[in-house]
């Protein structure tokens, strides 16, 4: 049995072999834009806006509130960043009711980049709101000797967010297809649509931990 | 017995204790977490919001133990690495 979505290779294009992760982050790529792009070619202010708009305009009031709430702080510098981790892992989950489909959350090396992006974008949050010289002292706080307890819990809760997210959705996949061995009738249904649950839970929480870790970087430090 | 029955024998008695410890006691400390957090939003049902949102952060990371765990032991039964040595040339 498969698991790894890294190791089924497609096709290729020249010397570069595409493999199941790449092809389908395209794809939800490509979905994400498309449909972004094709709504957004007409918006209007008026008093009747477009249905499609006002889907969108959900969405992005309902990642900001979460931000503003979190953080305490005006959202917009971040919505961008962390609307964009939210939703294209929470499409990257649901889109595995769709046949032939691996999501490529369910591999390591889609979940450790994201996880690695959000390593480097507490710093360059916390830098842009309070300086270099304040994000720098936010690492010595309350004393000197914390600055190697500071760096072990960064790459800690990076690793963690990683492997949290491919533990899930990977073992979901997987639980799938051992009970497509065991009973192929209806029970795989219902771990599918237990799947859709985890997969929405999942997404809330990357883009939750991501803006609790971005909110306590750019949030002034023992002042 | 020879080597690679030792090394089956050995992955998979160990994947199945790792299953059952990883999940019994992160079982345990969510359930405490669940308890107060559920007592906590009878008591103030105006603050749900906040509460929910902290349960769901402090259970994802009581939760990530369970998922090294499941990882751990997926890997010592679909793609245990040792199993792959001793049944090639390696372990001859």
């Amino acid at each position: 049995m498969e698991i790894n979505p890294d190791n089924m290779q497609l096709f290729s294009i020249g010397i570069i072999k595409i493999n199941a992760t790449i092809f389908y982050t395209w794809i939800v790529m490509a979905l994400l834009t498309v449909v972004s792009a094709v709504i957004t070619s007409r918006l209007s202010t008026g008093a009747k806006i477009p249905r499609w708009q006002g889907a969108l305009e959900v969405i992005v009031s309902f990642v900001s509130g979460q931000i503003r709430q979190v953080t305490g702080q005006d959202p917009r510098p971040y919505t961008a960043f962390l609307g964009t981790l939210g939703i294209f892992i929470l499409v990257c989950n649901l889109m595995e009711v769709v046949p032939l489909y691996h999501p490529p959350t369910s591999s390591l090396s889609t979940t450790a980049a994201l996880a690695v992006s959000v390593f480097f974008a507490v710093p360059v949050f916390g830098i842009m709101k309070n300086g270099l010289w304040a994000h720098v002292k936010s690492y010595f706080q309350p004393t000197f000797f914390m600055l190697p307890f500071h760096i072990i819990s960064e790459i800690s809760r990076t690793v963690s967010l990683a492997v949290r997210l491919f533990g899930n959705i990977m073992s979901e996949s997987l639980m799938v297809g051992v009970f497509l061995s065991i009973v192929p009738l209806f029970v795989p249904l219902a771990m599918q649509a237990f799947g859709l649950v985890i997969g929405v839970v999942q997404a809330y929480i990357f883009f939750t931990l991501a803006t609790v870790y971005i909110g306590s970087s750019v949030s002034v430090h023992g002042e | 017995m020879d080597n690679a029955t030792i090394v089956a024998v050995v992955s998979i008695i160990t994947a199945g204790a790792t299953i059952v410890l990883g999940t019994m006691l992160p079982a345990y400390g969510e359930m405490k977490a669940l308890i107060k957090a559920l007592e906590s939003i009878t008591q103030q049902p105006d603050a749900s919001n906040v509460l929910s949102r902290n349960l769901f952060v402090g259970l994802a990371m009581i939760e990530s133990l369970a998922i090294y765990c499941l990882v751990i032991s997926i890997v010592l039964i679909f793609t245990n690495p040792f199993w792959n040595f001793m049944t090639t040339a390696g372990g001859k």
